[in-house]
């Protein structure tokens, strides 16, 4: 298959999964709300009882921006197990399109929704009071990019794996909850129990939260450099991981 | 090379279960093919198998010039399938589903529109391409997939049961549009039915699939006129059967379940005498032959509508879950 073809095709699976995100409103408004409740309420309520040296709420802000990527990203490739049920799949699977193609635009156009949605949340941030600049935004969003990279990627692959929209819950129960309550978006890591500190070491979303939290706030645990290269270390493998998966994927 | 589709001694397996058993089949250019059978008979399965969303188990199948297996996507380019049930996402318009499809198989980016326009004219649905596929109806929704199918210009159309599902007045609508498609275009189509109706007004020729295999392959015309004479029907308790087979017009009886069938020359200057010997009789019927007794004939059995294979019924059962 030519180059051209092939990033037409990648650009057809992207078209379709942005027209889904505009046409879908409900989708964009919860997942925007979603973070902003826990940061009033959940943030407003603990914030009352912790010592995390700068405003609570500020310190879990960039929590919620990769908490945002985590389930937009996570549900959106897993999303694919609808695709399936709706025999959506088979139209796009009987096209000549290569699996690594529809792999890659599926991606692509999964973390468009997911850093669309961060946007938004960046925007409300900064009438928040949240100390956003040009530099820290920008580097904001090339963490939050590399995040969604990997975790769109690993929905992907769950999603091919499963049979039923059924198992859609064991998702969220299993995948997505871990991944972000490990991350230390609502906690810093450095007083944790050793046992808990391996597992948020072994969540990708840990650094990206670490990142995020060095560029906006400027207190973090590890070098951006580290944390970028980890999530970076983690999107390489499940690109992988995903293309095999989805080349082996049958109906 | 006249032959748009060559299949050679396919077969699929699944462990036991046979879906399709040493199929051979050559299709020209330009026919309008059924492939007709119960539920579960193995068409749907040698449809998948030709769009190369299935591998056969053994044996070959060339469309196009293009081997299913080894030259999948060339295979792929040259077809347009509308499939059993909707493919298309809902959430999407009419226009956006088709311009995915036409973006997938590489439709030159200027004329997108202009096709879209084209294949929506050819369905009549021109005027709800900017609506959401969830408001279309059930017809409307398989025209649009129509439609789709033909987007790319393929060289062979494949229908999975395309009226399967809709009311009467829909089917016949869906007939028209394939009708006229076959006549403005020269692109061979193959659909598989299992209503008799269909294969009938729409089919140049017509292949018989029981159990996984072409148990009968002739044009319409020549299968309709399998059977010479008309059909006869009776029921009653002591027939007599003997009897009646030693009639020189009575070409054929075969006993079912509830009645006897009889094939009978000439009926209407027959029927007194066949009445007169049968016996007492409960119940009698006579009607010219159609392909529903073609399809008895080839295969003792009526067309089943409930019972499925191993695929169908494990798909129906999976589906059954998801709901």
């Amino acid at each position: 298959m030519n180059t051209r073809k092939f990033l037409k095709g990648i650009y057809a699976l992207w078209y379709r999964e942005f027209k889904v995100f505009l046409n879908e409103r409900s989708r964009i408004i919860s997942s925007v709300f979603l973070p902003l409740f826990w940061y009033f309420i959940f943030g407003g309520g603990v914030g009352t009882i912790t010592s995390t040296g700068v405003n609570y709420q500020h310190f879990i802000f960039p929590g919620f921006l990769a908490m945002t990527i985590i389930f937009s990203s996570l549900f959106n490739g897993a999303y694919i197990v609808w695709d399936k049920k709706i025999d959506f799949l088979k139209e796009v699977l009987i096209s000549p399109l290569s699996r690594t193609a529809i792999f890659i635009g599926k991606v692509i156009g999964g973390m468009t929704d997911a850093l669309l949605q961060a946007s938004i949340l960046i925007i409300i941030g900064c009438f928040l009071g949240i100390p956003f600049t040009a530099a820290n935004i920008l580097l904001s969003f090339c963490m939050l990019f590399v995040l969604a990279i990997g975790l769109v990627s690993l929905g992907l692959i769950i999603g091919s794996f499963l049979e039923s929209p059924e198992s859609f819950g064991l998702v969220s129960s299993f995948v997505v909850y871990p991944l972000f309550l490990l991350s230390g978006a609502l906690y810093p890591l450095d007083k944790l129990a050793a046992w808990l500190k391996v597992l948020t070491h072994l969540d990708p979303a840990t650094y990206a939260v670490d990142g995020l939290r060095n560029v906006i706030l400027g207190s973090s645990s590890m070098s951006f450099g580290y944390d970028l290269l980890i999530v970076i270390s983690f999107d390489i493998l499940m690109i992988f991981t995903g293309t095999w998966a989805f080349n082996r994927m049958k109906l | 090379m006249t032959e748009t589709i060559e299949i050679k001694n396919l077969t699929k397996r699944y462990g036991d279960l046979v879906a399709v058993d040493h199929v051979n089949l050559s299709i020209a250019r330009g026919e309008i093919f059924g492939l007709l059978g119960p539920n579960g008979a193995g068409k749907t399965t040698l449809l998948m198998i030709l769009s190369t969303l299935l591998k056969p188990s053994s044996g070959e199948a060339i469309i196009n010039g293009f081997d299913v297996i080894k030259q999948p996507s060339r295979v792929r380019q040259s077809i347009g399938m509308v499939f059993q049930d909707p493919s298309s996402d809902e959430l999407l318009t009419g226009y956006e589903n088709l311009k995915l499809h036409a973006l997938m198989y590489d439709v030159p980016m200027n004329r997108i529109d202009e096709k879209i326009d084209e294949v929506l004219t050819l369905v009549d649905l021109e005027k709800r391409k900017n609506h959401k596929v969830k408001t279309y109806s059930g017809g409307m929704r398989r025209r649009m997939e129509i439609a789709r199918g033909l987007l790319h210009q393929p060289h062979v159309l494949f229908l999975d049961e395309p009226t399967l599902g809709l009311d009467p007045q829909t089917r016949e609508h869906i007939w028209e549009y394939i009708e006229s498609l076959a006549k403005k275009t020269s692109m061979t189509i193959v659909l598989t039915t299992h209503y008799m109706e269909e294969a009938e007004k729409l089919c140049n020729r017509i292949a018989i699939i029981d159990h996984g295999q072409i148990i009968a392959l002739d044009t319409t015309e020549n299968l309709r006129h399998t059977i010479t004479g008309d059909i006869v029907s009776l029921k009653g308790k002591n027939l007599l059967v003997e009897e009646l087979k030693k009639l020189a017009f009575v070409k054929k009886a075969e006993q079912f379940d509830d009645h006897l069938q009889l094939t009978v020359e000439n009926s209407g200057k027959n029927l007194q005498e066949l009445l007169r010997t049968a016996g007492e009789i409960d119940f009698v019927e006579v009607h010219s032959p159609d392909l529903n007794d073609v399809f008895l004939y080839y295969t003792g059995k009526e067309i089943r509508e409930s019972e499925g294979d191993m695929t169908e019924h494990i798909r129906s059962l999976t589906r059954a879950k998801q709901k």
